[in-house]
């Protein structure tokens, strides 16, 4: 009963900021917000923070991590540093344009909308609100459903800033945009960013998302991205998550497809608190196709949830779901994976696979594949194991001088490598590899990218 | 000519699951000799052949081995390894995602660290790699795939053989190497051991049928039965038995 009276106060909690601080975040933002605010408000009231009662959040806690006392602010808090002086992206020869969100805002080191050759505008979602209204009208909060899920619901109220991406009718770059969130603050901070991104008709583009902590101090995100694949469009979009082991993390992101297009949403956490990553999937136009994959390698008391539901709406679509973890120590882990096929979406073939290897007997990992089929000329499977590693694969090495650590890493990395092999933007691979090879090794520590070279324990 | 001794079992008892299945194993196997082991199922020849390797599945309840002179058991199964001795699996294991390039070149290397030597260069390696893949006749798409993964039976027993040939083991143990294989696989995979047969290395080769015997052919055969050793001799008892079939070993053991 304890536990509902601490969900109850924190609704009210939650409620009572948005109340107080109304006319601040209206005066300092765009009317595309603003007019949606009041609905997502209300649906929160109603849905609230959700917590274990609810068959999707089950397996994790989302109310303790809220109620552990974080500092939440309405407006930009100043920097006292310059943030390109601490943040280097070390991937050698990755060549991107980069946009730099710095605790959910978008950071001044540039124009805060940039036009790039080829048309595509990358930059700030507030000032895309401002330069753009048509265009956010047409996509803000068309896929993300507030109605249904009180994290979502949180974000659309608080919705101010986070990063903006369109890549217009036929336009295309190999470059790839990377987006990278920074956490960074001389206390513990609440922070939520709303980004978007448009891919229209024909339309090619590449992200990366790399998620970082550079202070030792206790965040907690709840970001809602919102991604449109046009007609014909093509989306690689790859996320890194490597904060520190005292952050936490809500990640929701909506990808909402339409005829013949083809996306990669791939998930990669290397470290990190409490982690939740939600991703929603909508094939919405004849011919899309669609794969959603996830590595995560966890150990001391790591948790790390994923969610995905991929909702076959028409005929002759494809999904391939892939997920992979590693669990170590009493590293806990959840997946649940919903493919939902309704009754006119025929030739529908949909894939689902989650595979986990734990190392001690102290890690858990709960699996739940959910199949709703509504239509008959389909394929559809899904498979999940829970397991150890191969004893006989480890003797095998092991008979040609492989040490038996040796031998463990190589079973391990080679687990993962069917994930990292879907990553298109070739010196990314590659840096995610030695990356993975580090963590697997115990040699990775977040800190070992950042210059501050702070003592914390990770 | 004088014998270098390798390999000495003595007295060899091991057990899995409390279930005694080597009942007290002799064998001297000295350098340059290939010794046969052949008998019916559950004779205990695998066992034997995992015992050598150090699978820690079986427990050693008795006896000793000597390998070049020093005591085998408690050794682990990578240092054995790393020392020269080589099996080769009756079922070869399928690692996906591992490719043969990176496991040889992690074997090669571990190997040559353990005896003091520098890493091998890419260069170096790629050449090894070259030459040991014509020496056994085997595809170029091999060493790009996954160890073992989607390989057909005789090419996963002359993966082996081609691993055997890039670790040049003093020790080859075949465990049942013509398994599985049809008599053209079998000729393929016996031309390649015997390639590797030289005046300082040895080779103890499992098998259940004489056949293999006709192209890998041996100095010594002896017969396991129940845990022991019954009998032996030269290659001509392999044909003794082909003619005659185990149960005369099993009654005359009897008598």
């Amino acid at each position: 009963m304890e536990a509902v009276s601490d969900k109850h106060i924190l609704d009210n909690q939650l409620t009572d900021w948005y109340f107080d601080n109304r006319d601040q975040l209206i005066s300092s933002s765009s009317s595309v917000f603003n007019s949606l605010r009041p609905a997502a408000m209300e649906s929160f009231r109603k849905l609230g923070i959700p917590d274990r009662s609810l068959e999707n959040y089950k397996s994790t806690d989302i109310p303790k991590v809220f109620l552990s006392p974080l500092n939440r602010y309405i407006g930009q808090r100043k920097i006292l540093f310059a943030v390109e002086d601490l943040f280097h992206c070390d991937i050698p020869e990755l060549d991107t344009e980069l946009i730099l969100l710095v605790n959910g805002w978008f950071y001044e080191n540039r124009p805060k909308l940039q036009v790039l050759p080829g048309g595509m505008i990358i930059g700030s979602m507030s000032e895309a609100a401002k330069q753009y209204p048509d265009l956010l009208k047409q996509h803000y909060s068309k896929y993300a459903d507030y109605e249904k899920d009180g994290l979502v619901a949180l974000n659309t109220a608080f919705a101010q800033d986070g990063t903006f991406i369109f890549v217009p009718r036929g336009a295309g770059n190999d470059r790839a945009i990377q987006i990278v969130n920074v956490l960074l603050s001389p206390e513990d901070l609440f922070v939520q960013h709303r980004n978007l991104v448009i891919v229209e008709d024909n339309a090619t583009a590449k992200v990366v998302v790399c998620d970082h902590s550079l202070s030792a101090h206790h965040f907690l995100t709840n970001s809602v991205t919102e991604i449109y694949v046009g007609p014909n469009a093509h989306l690689d979009y790859f996320k890194l998550q490597n904060e520190n082991n005292n952050s936490n993390q809500i990640s929701t992101s909506f990808v909402h497809q339409e005829r013949s297009s083809d996306a990669v949403f791939n998930t990669i956490t290397l470290h990190g608190g409490l982690i939740r990553n939600n991703v929603f999937t909508r094939l919405n136009g004849e011919g899309a196709s669609n794969q959603t994959l996830g590595l995560f390698l966890m150990d001391k008391t790591q948790h790390v949830d994923s969610y995905t539901f991929v909702d076959h709406a028409v005929p002759n679509c494809t999904s391939r779901q892939s997920f992979k973890g590693i669990l170590d120590d009493q590293a806990t882990g959840a997946f649940t994976g919903r493919i939902l096929v309704r009754p006119q979406a025929q030739k529908t073939q949909a894939y689902q696979v989650n595979n986990n290897i734990l190392l001690t007997n102290d890690a858990r990992m709960s699996t739940k594949p959910q199949l709703e089929i509504y239509a008959d000329d389909v394929k559809c499977s899904h498979g999940a194991t829970v397991g150890q590693l191969d004893q006989n694969a480890i003797f095998y090495l092991q008979s040609r001088g492989i040490s038996i650590r040796e031998a463990r890493l190589l079973l391990m990395y080679a687990f993962g490598h069917e994930i990292l092999s879907k990553i298109t933007v070739d010196p990314l691979r590659e840096r995610l590899a030695d990356l993975v090879d580090k963590r697997l090794r115990g040699e990775l520590t977040r800190c070992n990218s950042c210059p501050l070279h702070c003592q914390e324990t990770c | 000519m004088l014998n270098i001794r390798m390999l000495s079992i003595r007295n060899l008892k091991a057990a899995i699951n409390g279930m005694e299945i080597l009942k007290g194993i002799n064998l001297e196997v000295n350098e340059g000799e290939v010794h046969a082991i052949m008998g019916p199922n559950g004779s205990g020849k695998s066992t034997l052949a995992a015992v050598l390797a150090g699978r820690d599945i079986f427990t050693v309840t008795g006896g000793e081995i000597f390998f070049d002179g020093k005591p085998l058991l408690g050794m682990a199964p990578e240092i054995r390894a790393r020392s020269g001795i080589f099996l080769g699996f009756q079922y070869p294991v399928e690692i996906p995602g591992v490719s043969m390039v990176n496991f040889m070149r992690t074997a090669i290397n571990e190997q040559r660290k353990y005896r003091e030597l520098p890493e091998m260069s890419a260069s170096d390696f790629l050449k090894l790699m070259r030459d040991k893949k014509a020496l056994m006749e085997i595809d170029s798409a091999l060493a790009s795939r996954s160890v073992n993964e989607g390989f057909s039976g005789g090419e996963k027993k002359r993966n082996e053989i081609f691993q055997m040939a890039m670790l040049e083991p003093r020790l080859a143990i075949l465990d049942e190497t013509d398994s599985g294989l049809d008599i053209d696989a079998l000729k393929t995979v016996a031309i390649g051991v015997n390639r590797l047969r030289r005046p300082d290395n040895a080779m103890i080769v499992i098998t259940h049928y004489q056949r293999l015997l006709d192209y890998i052919v041996p100095d010594f055969v002896h017969v396991l039965s129940a845990g022991r050793i019954v009998r032996s001799g030269d290659k001509t008892l392999a044909y003794e038995l082909e003619e005659k079939g185990y149960d005369w070993i099993k009654e005359e053991n009897q008598e």
